[in-house]
């Protein structure tokens, strides 16, 4: 355990010295909600009775979005490690006594905790302060926050078993760019990230909550603002617990049967 | 104790002709070629040994090294290296070898390496006062006090090598493997390495495996050969073995003010240019002296010196001798 701890040290501090992408990254982020809450604002006005959401939870799930864009965005990809499959610099990797799948893992959640850990308070603290409707409102109850905190927990190591099933994929394709570009277009929608969930079709709304992308960002800031409240909740986390387990059994299997057939090319 | 019985692993490889034609044929029908990277490799080598790997490129030096770490898994064959068969106990085997990759890097490259150090001690699990007293050695010994506290990027490749080394060495491996550690490195860096190389043979009795391709590498460290061509092992024994295959050839250098020289049976020209003449000569012909004196006759000699083969013409001959 020792050894994932100080491997997420080490990547953590290391993440942390890129100030400047911060600073830009909180910018944009909070431009682009900015942006994205005037777009919505121009269809409420035509009729807020036909949205399934309040204004105001609306804002609240844009500006969690965009402060932890970072955590739960599938295509926010760790570049070294795609760089160290293609390059054949996994074999180092693979010359030490640790598992392979626990070493990403714990690098990836270290990269991203770590950008979080900049971006997320600023763009909240900021939001908060905006005027009704479009300001970052507290949570809809202190059980829902508590339920908030324990999703938003889950929804983030799913994201981050399924980012290992991209990053495993490059062993057989050897350029990443394909797999990351559809994994990235088609999680984007059926996470929430372009519009939330709720605004979708209703039918459309069921398939996607069978699959593991609504288990994602869209849970927890949903559960935030109360949209999602009582037993739905628990139905919910234990929908999220199978889909953790399912993925991360299927990415440690892929990844075993790839190590397998591993062949470091040159020198 | 490195075990190595019938190894053999082949490789895919797309093949396709140049233009555009057939890159757009490849697109429905890709040809591939198998290449037999290694056929039936078989050695042994005991503990506190170092042998150098030789062989041109391709012939299979870095796909063995590969499965003697545990990153590649040979298509059939058995290597049992203390007790443990690599790929299939890749966790526990790993634990007691140090591999250098010289063309690759394992430090973090934007931290200083002090940081990538302690990194590896706690991946490797190092005891607080081992890895201090190996530390305190290595730093010694390589003269890393001021560059380890240097982020890797910034550091020159002769630096860096000598970081990459200390790093394989933290968790006191049995087994050294390196991969062309003097690849790029000046003179003074390459010197450096060896000696450092060669000390820890010595002293800490790790067995070192090396493969290179600068043979003066080769006759500064090692004592056994192992050359592989073409996926086979083709010769396996001593550096001094393979001189006196050599040895009925000598080099005679001259330089000289006028004159000329004359070819006889045994000693052949190899270049003349501008008083700098070089002779080839078999002695199993002509004897050394009778060549001097052969090749004094008709010109005026300010100086003279004989050399045995060096080690690189060995190989380039031995190369020769093995169609490689």
């Amino acid at each position: 355990m020792k050894q994932y701890l100080s491997l997420f040290r080490i990547r953590f501090i290391n993440s942390l010295q890129y100030r400047a992408t911060a600073y830009g990254g909180m910018v944009t982020q909070f431009f682009w909600g900015f942006m994205t809450l005037l777009l919505f604002r121009a269809f409420y006005k035509s009729g807020a009775a036909d949205f399934p959401m309040e204004f105001s939870r609306l804002s609240s799930y844009i500006w969690l979005q965009q402060a932890f864009l970072t955590l739960f965005m599938i295509w926010y990809f760790d570049m070294d490690i795609f760089n160290s499959i293609t390059s054949g610099n996994v074999a180092y990797e693979l010359a030490r006594p640790v598992d392979l799948y626990k070493m990403w893992f714990t690098k990836n959640v270290a990269t991203r905790l770590s950008r979080a850990t900049l971006r997320s308070f600023p763009i909240l603290i900021v939001a908060a302060l905006l005027p009704k409707p479009y300001g970052f409102s507290l949570p809809y109850s202190f059980t829902n926050f508590a339920m908030f905190l324990i999703t938003a927990v889950l929804a983030f190591l799913i994201v981050m078993a399924f980012c290992m099933l991209v990053y495993i994929s490059t062993f057989y394709t050897m350029s990443s760019l394909g797999v990351r570009i559809v994994a990235a277009a088609l999680s984007d929608f059926l996470t929430g990230g372009i519009i939330p969930l709720p605004f979708l079709p209703d039918n459309v709304q069921r398939i996607i909550g069978l699959t593991p992308f609504a288990s994602m960002q869209n849970l927890p800031f949903l559960i935030y603002s109360g949209h999602i409240a009582g037993a739905e909740m628990f139905r919910g986390i234990m929908l999220q617990v199978f889909w953790l387990a399912a993925l991360v059994f299927i990415g440690r299997l892929w990844m075993n049967s790839a190590l397998k057939r591993v062949v470091i090319q040159g020198g | 104790m490195i075990e190595l019985r019938n190894i053999n692993k082949t490789f895919k490889v797309a093949r396709r002709n140049a233009g555009f034609g057939e890159a757009l044929k490849a697109l429905f029908r890709k040809e591939y070629t198998y290449i037999h990277a290694l056929k039936d490799v078989t050695f042994t080598i005991g503990d506190g040994e170092m042998v150098g790997y030789i062989g041109p490129n391709g012939a299979g030096k870095s796909s063995t090294i590969k499965i003697m770490s545990g990153i590649l898994n040979p298509d059939s064959g058995e290597c049992i290296i203390n007790g443990l068969t690599p790929w299939k106990n890749r966790k526990e085997h790993v634990r007691n070898i140090g591999v250098v990759f010289g063309q690759r890097s394992q430090l973090w490259w934007d931290v200083p390496v002090i940081d990538s150090f302690e990194l590896i001690r706690d991946i490797y699990k190092v005891d607080e006062a081992v890895y201090r007293r190996n530390l305190d050695e290595l730093v010694e010994m390589l003269d890393l006090a001021e560059i380890m506290r240097t982020p890797a990027r910034q550091l020159s490749l002769g630096q860096r090598m000598r970081c990459e080394i200390a790093a394989s060495l933290l968790h006191d491996p049995k087994i050294l493997f390196l991969d062309e550690p003097t690849i790029g490195l000046d003179a003074v860096s390459k010197i450096a390495v060896r000696n450092f190389i060669r000390r820890i043979n010595n002293e800490r009795k790790t067995t070192v495996i090396l493969t290179t391709h600068d043979m003066q590498d080769i006759e500064a460290l090692t004592e056994r050969i192992l050359l592989i061509g073409k996926g086979r092992i083709l010769l396996d024994g001593s550096l001094s073995e393979l001189k006196k295959r050599n040895s009925e050839y000598r080099t005679i250098t001259l330089e000289y003010s006028c004159g000329e020289f004359e070819e006889i049976h045994g000693i052949t020209k190899q270049s003349q240019i501008n008083g700098h003449a070089v002779f080839s000569v078999d002695t199993n012909i002509i004897t050394v002296s009778d060549a001097i004196a052969h090749l004094s006759k008709n010109a005026d000699i300010t100086d003279i010196s004989v050399v045995g083969a060096s080690a690189e013409e060995m190989v380039v001959s031995l190369y020769e001798e093995f169609k490689i």
